[in-house]
């Protein structure tokens, strides 16, 4: 069996992410010739409806008074009692922090390696070495690995090659499982939760306009402001803006920042050091302006300005101004 | 309240990459040669914090790694951010599998004197398995949160703030207790002549531990293919402005 951890968004539908790595494990599973059943946390819900759609016959659902405010490390505890049970072929799950978090606590329970960030998992010809494709240095480096272990534990990077097409499974068989979590033993509760401020976020804004040490300053934002403004966009950061103080690291792109992929990304005096790359690298079109012709992310931009960002980002913005009449 | 606290943060040696990146002959790691090292941001922050709690509480801030001699160096920087004493577990190699790597601090934590706070950070810099810290805290049974973005300690609890899809989270712990942080957490300090000084003269306890080799095993490293269409060029400084405005309306993206 491959065994799938699936997630729930707020209105308890599957989510994306989820549905890919139910595809990835289809894939694998018909290869292997066993079944894919999923894992999930709670109620029933919609979820036989939606596994149905994905082919999935059968889930797993952890219910315990502990998992709603346990965290993660409590999942991966329930999980790894599950595992021990069912002594799954694989485990699959997300990359999402939430998932990962529970695999690396069910993987070290259970006593097995995992594998994260994997871009594809392919059974080997040994008894138990298989082996992954996973991300490194935030994606800019991939590593072939033998994953080597009885049950492979693994987690998924989302765009994965489109999903293929599957039947629906005519039936959802749900599993009700009480796992045995021992109430004595120290555990991290969730106390709060502030749901999210609406509006656009960096990571989902269609243009993101970014700064790095090239601006030179906090107040040289203001110019960046001003233009993402006019073309609907959010203002980004390098990290070297972050340190200086000169913006909130909630604006900063990249592997330890956020990760990226808008319709155009507009990078101020941002040289394109691997850290920031790959924060922006799935964008779909970049615009680079930079002193420095040689400069990574001008040699890699769709479009290049040569200069100074406190010239051309003025007149810039003056030339759309004096085109919309405002 | 505020009592002494002990806390420990767990580092690891990475090269400091620039925009390109060389591999070894053999492809299984990166080609150092040329190339500094460094800690990740968000172990920087990690150490950061705990200089700053034990600063508010008293107590100390001690820093580990699992890794070769080379490895010193960036125990002596984190000491001369301010950590207090420092600890290598020896490795012999650099880049060791995630079960060694907790299993090697799991063992030297039964070792040491106990710490109030196990402070790790989300992943490593170089490799991102982003999982030695959840393994450390499973095998201590010790509680654990991930993606910490705030820390407070009252008394003998922890509360951990983390960005979670729904919105913002605080998780409560007893101590002891572990957490995996991440960068945004704290400004960073940049280390003070003194401060450098006195991690110069810092002896660093080497322990030895046991490091049962892990089912993960690398076989090569690559580039991700690239393709670069070729760069096109605009213009030069202010001149270039009515270019980008045509852009940018082609792209529909003025409002
Ligand atoms: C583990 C790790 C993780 C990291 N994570 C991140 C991350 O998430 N995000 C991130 O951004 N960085 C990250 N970094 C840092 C990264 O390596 C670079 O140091 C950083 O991205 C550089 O920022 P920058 O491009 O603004 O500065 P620089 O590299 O100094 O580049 C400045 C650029 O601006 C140009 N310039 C200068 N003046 C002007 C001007 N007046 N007009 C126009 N152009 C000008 C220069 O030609 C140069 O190209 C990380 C580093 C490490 C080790
Ligand atoms: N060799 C090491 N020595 C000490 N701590 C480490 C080492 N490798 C990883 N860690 C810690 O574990 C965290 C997660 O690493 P990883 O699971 O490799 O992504 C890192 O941010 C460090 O805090």
């Amino acid at each position: 069996m491959v065994l799938t951890v699936v997630e729930r968004d707020g209105e308890g539908r599957l989510t994306a992410e989820s549905a890919e790595v139910l595809a990835a494990a289809r894939d694998l599973a018909e290869e292997l010739g066993v079944p894919v059943a999923a894992v999930a946390v709670g109620e029933t819900g919609d979820l036989p409806e939606d596994l149905a759609k994905q082919g999935v016959a059968q889930v797993h659902l952890l219910q315990h008074e502990l998992l709603a405010d346990g965290g993660p490390a409590c999942t991966g505890e329930a999980l790894a009692g599950l595992v021990a049970d069912l002594r799954p072929t694989a485990v699959l799950a997300a990359d999402s922090d939430r998932s990962t978090e529970a695999m690396a606590w069910a993987a070290a329970r259970v006593g097995v390696p995992l594998a994260t960030a994997c871009t594809a998992i392919r059974p080997g010809s040994g008894d138990d070495e298989w082996e992954v494709t996973r991300e490194r240095s935030g994606g800019i480096l991939l590593e072939d690995a033998v994953l080597d272990a009885p049950i492979r534990f693994a987690t998924l990077r989302p765009g994965a090659p489109s999903p293929s097409e599957t039947a629906a499974a005519d039936e959802v068989t749900v599993h009700v499982v009480v796992p045995e979590l021992d109430a004595a033993v120290p555990r991290a509760r969730l106390v709060d939760r502030q749901p999210r401020a609406a509006g656009m976020t960096l990571a989902t804004a269609p243009v993101v306009v970014a700064g790095g040490r090239g601006v030179g300053s906090a107040e040289g934002y203001a110019v960046l402001e001003e233009l993402a403004g006019l073309i609907g966009g959010a203002v980004g950061c390098s990290r070297v803006a972050t340190n200086n103080g000169w913006r909130p690291h909630s604006d900063q792109v990249g592997l330890t920042g956020t990760r990226i992929s808008p319709d155009l990304y507009v990078a101020c005096g941002i040289s394109g050091a691997t850290q920031h790359w790959v924060g922006c690298m799935n964008a779909r079109a970049i615009l680079a302006i930079n002193t420095d012709p040689e400069a990574p992310m001008v040699t890699r931009a769709t479009w290049a300005v040569i200069g100074d960002v406190h010239e051309v980002l003025p007149a810039v913005v003056e030339e759309l101004r004096r085109r919309s009449g405002r | 309240m505020v009592r002494p606290l002990d806390v420990l943060v767990c580092v690891k040696r990475v090269p400091a990459v620039g925009a390109e990146i060389l591999l070894t002959a053999d492809a299984r790691a990166i080609d150092t040669r040329h190339l500094g090292f460094t800690i990740g941001p968000h172990e920087e922050c990690a150490v950061e914090e705990a200089v700053r709690l034990v600063e508010r509480a008293g107590g100390t801030a001690g820093v580990l790694t699992v890794g070769p001699p080379e490895a010193d160096e960036q125990l002596r920087y984190a000491l001369s951010m301010g950590a207090d004493h420092a600890v290598r577990v020896h490795a012999p190699v650099a880049d060791p599998d995630p079960e060694a790597t907790a299993a090697a601090i799991t063992s030297a934590l039964r070792e040491l004197p106990p710490y109030d706070l196990v402070l790790f950070g989300e992943a490593s810099a170089d490799a991102g398995h982003a999982q030695v810290g959840f393994r450390v805290a499973c095998a201590l049974r010790r509680p654990v949160v991930g993606g910490v973005k705030g820390i407070e300690v009252d008394a003998d609890r922890v509360r951990l703030r983390r960005e979670a899809p729904e919105g913002a989270e605080v998780h409560e712990a007893p101590l002891p207790a572990v957490a995996a942080v991440l960068e945004g957490l704290n400004l960073p300090r940049y280390p003070t002549i003194r401060g450098r000084l006195r991690a110069k003269k810092a002896v660093v306890r080497v322990v030895e531990a046991p490091q049962p080799v892990g089912g993960l095993r690398t076989l090569r490293l690559r580039h991700r293919s690239e393709a670069h269409a070729e760069t096109i060029v605009l213009g030069r400084g202010a001149a270039a402005a009515p270019a980008v405005a045509d852009v940018l309306a082609e792209l529909g993206v003025v409002r």
